[in-house]
């Protein structure tokens, strides 16, 4: 650490960055707070202070129990699948092989593919009538007639999940390789000399030690997968009978559909509450493990 | 005779099993990651007649047609416009923000560097759609709806956390003596950063830079609500609307994602290495 001079200030150095942040971060979620104690109907000019009714409307309204399930069930599914394939690409990736930085990069792809544009080709692999799945599903005689995988209040959903595990399994690769990496190579080598098959090298070194990293991939997909809106606003726009809707497609189809803008901050506030919950006892969990620097 | 130890399997069988498995487990890894955009490619070159019934898999004759489309029957080329200026500015006002902050908050000492350090953090963690209807009202009320401005603040701010954490590691990582170094010199702290420290961190900024540039030109929500008319709309929320006469037009929605995606394929396959160890610097390394 270096001493500065009470005259230069170097509190100047992050004002720049703190003010816009509590501009267009903090304020506007002060403001979300506030707007969730108000019946906000702009249109018809009504603008009046309710109190906590939106939150009391909220226990009831079976619409956002419903968002709240599918989103819980979304962010389940989806984050144990992309860290499960994520290891296992990462332990593909780690080993010596050719063309394997090639391999790498071109595993990162689907990652850097703006999450509009994975949503449009899925949708298409996806259609009913001309999508290659249908068609590969009929071809290799599985299925005798094609199905409406975004029509159907089960398969909807899960075609939801396929599409965000293609697009983000592999930033969880990307983690878990570069922990991966951090694993002394001499630990290997004592494990061979001992003895250790691969199967028991990996339960007992490799994975121990990659439990820091895990954790990190688990909490940085956990709170990317609860918040999740592109994907579902492209593919069903919550359909088909809100069986996709999720928290953040709710609180935005309040909010800039049926423009209730104190109804739909109420269940921002909630989405805020759930993600700031997660984070803290995520946080906690992996400071315990070491997986933090303090 | 054979005896009893040999009857296990061939080492030698057994090394080929191992390597054939390991060839098919990459091959379907590389399938399950680029399928998907080799039949968005596929479908962008297909001619519309194709396009109504499957089979056909391939193109009978590959087509720019769709391509063409595109940029003459649609007002792609100012979206695309759109993006790249928001984008840009998002990373130059992103860069200019965040690394003094970055720079004071590793090599400098006063009081709250912490609670800073937490707060970007929680901002980071921040979901957009908590914000998004206020910061609407708000941007409604200073009359920058439709307008660059809207989405160069709002993307600065959410790209902000993630530029500070990766140069904080990078600053963190340059000896404190270069700066006494530049102290001895004469240097004020400022002059110590952009004299001394800013080449020294390059590799930090060019990470920062892409990582901002990339999250801006994906940014959907925030260019969703804000924007209104092709004036401001950006990629992503073309893409998401798209809008056709009658149906989706497939073959064209095809050639619009292979232009918005076939340029961010180049600088990020060139920097790969160093965007992983950005995106990891600090999360891993403990």
């Amino acid at each position: 650490m270096f001493r500065t001079q009470s005259s230069e200030r170097p509190f100047c150095f992050v004002l720049p960055a703190l003010g816009l942040m509590a501009a267009v971060a903090l304020y506007p979620l002060a403001s979300t707070f506030w707007l969730s104690l108000r019946h906000e109907l702009p249109i018809f000019g009504i603008s009046r202070f309710v109190g906590l009714a939106h939150y009391a409307e909220l226990w009831h309204d079976q619409r956002f129990w419903n968002s709240l399930a599918n989103t819980l069930y979304f962010t389940v599914v989806s984050v144990s699948l992309e860290v499960i394939l994520g290891l296992g690409a990462a332990l593909l990736l780690q080993q010596v092989f050719p063309a394997r930085g090639l391999v790498r990069a071109l595993v990162l792809v689907p990652w850097f593919i703006p999450t509009v544009v994975a949503a449009r080709m899925w949708e298409w692999i996806y259609n009913p009538q001309l999508g290659v799945l249908n068609f590969l599903l009929v071809q290799s005689g599985l299925s005798a007639e094609g199905v409406n995988w975004l029509g159907h209040p089960t398969l909807a959903l899960h075609a939801a999940i396929l599409a965000d595990v293609w697009k983000s399994a592999p930033f969880a690769a990307l983690l878990i390789l570069a922990g991966l990496q951090t694993i002394p190579p001499d630990l290997y080598r004592a494990a061979r000399v001992d003895g250790a098959g691969p199967m028991q090298t990996f339960w007992h070194i490799t994975l121990p030690l990659l439990v820091p990293v895990l954790g990190l991939t688990l909490l940085f997909r956990t709170l990317d997968a609860l918040r999740v809106f592109d994907t579902v606003y492209v593919l069903t726009g919550g359909g088909p009978a809100n069986t996709t809707e999720t928290l953040s497609i709710y609180a935005y189809r309040l909010s800039f559909q049926t423009l209730q803008f104190g109804y739909g901050a109420a269940v921002a506030v909630v989405i805020f509450a759930v993600v700031l919950g997660v984070s803290l006892l995520a946080l906690a969990a992996l400071r315990r493990l070491g997986g933090i620097p303090q | 005779m054979p005896s009893e130890r040999d009857t296990p399997r061939n080492p030698q069988m057994t090394q080929v099993g191992t390597a054939l498995l390991f060839a098919l487990a990459v091959i379907i890894m590389l399938g399950f990651c680029l399928l998907p955009v080799a039949w968005q490619l596929l479908t962008a070159l297909k001619p519309t007649a194709e396009l109504v019934s499957l089979p056909p898999l391939f193109p009978s004759a590959p087509t720019l047609d769709h391509f063409r489309t595109v940029f003459a029957e649609r007002p792609f080329a100012r979206i695309l416009l759109n993006s790249a200026v928001v984008s840009t500015c998002t990373t130059a006002l992103g860069l200019a923000v965040g690394t003094p902050a970055a720079f004071a908050l590793a090599k400098l000492h006063f009081p709250g560097q912490q609670v800073i350090l937490l707060g970007t953090l929680a901002v980071s963690m921040f979901p957009q759609i908590a914000i998004v209807g206020a910061l609407f009202l708000l941007i409604r009320l200073l009359h920058l709806r439709d307008t660059y401005w809207a989405l160069i603040l709002s993307d600065t701010t959410f790209a902000l956390p993630l530029v500070i954490w990766v140069l904080t590691s990078f600053f963190r990582d340059v000896p404190n003596d270069l700066l006494r170094a530049a102290r001895v010199d004469g240097c004020t702290a400022f002059q110590a950063l952009t004299h001394v420290f800013l080449p020294v961190v390059a590799p930090g900024l060019v990470t920062a830079a892409v990582l901002t540039f990339v999250f801006s030109w994906n940014e959907f929500l925030f260019a969703l609500t804000f924007t209104a008319t092709a004036s401001a709309r950006t990629v992503p929320v073309e893409i998401a609307l798209f809008p056709g006469l009658h149906e989706v037009p497939w073959g064209e929605l095809a050639a619009a994602t292979m232009v918005v995606t076939l340029p961010l394929l180049v600088p990020v396959g060139l920097l790969q290495r160093r965007i992983v160890a950005g995106l990891t610097a600090g999360a891993v390394k403990g």
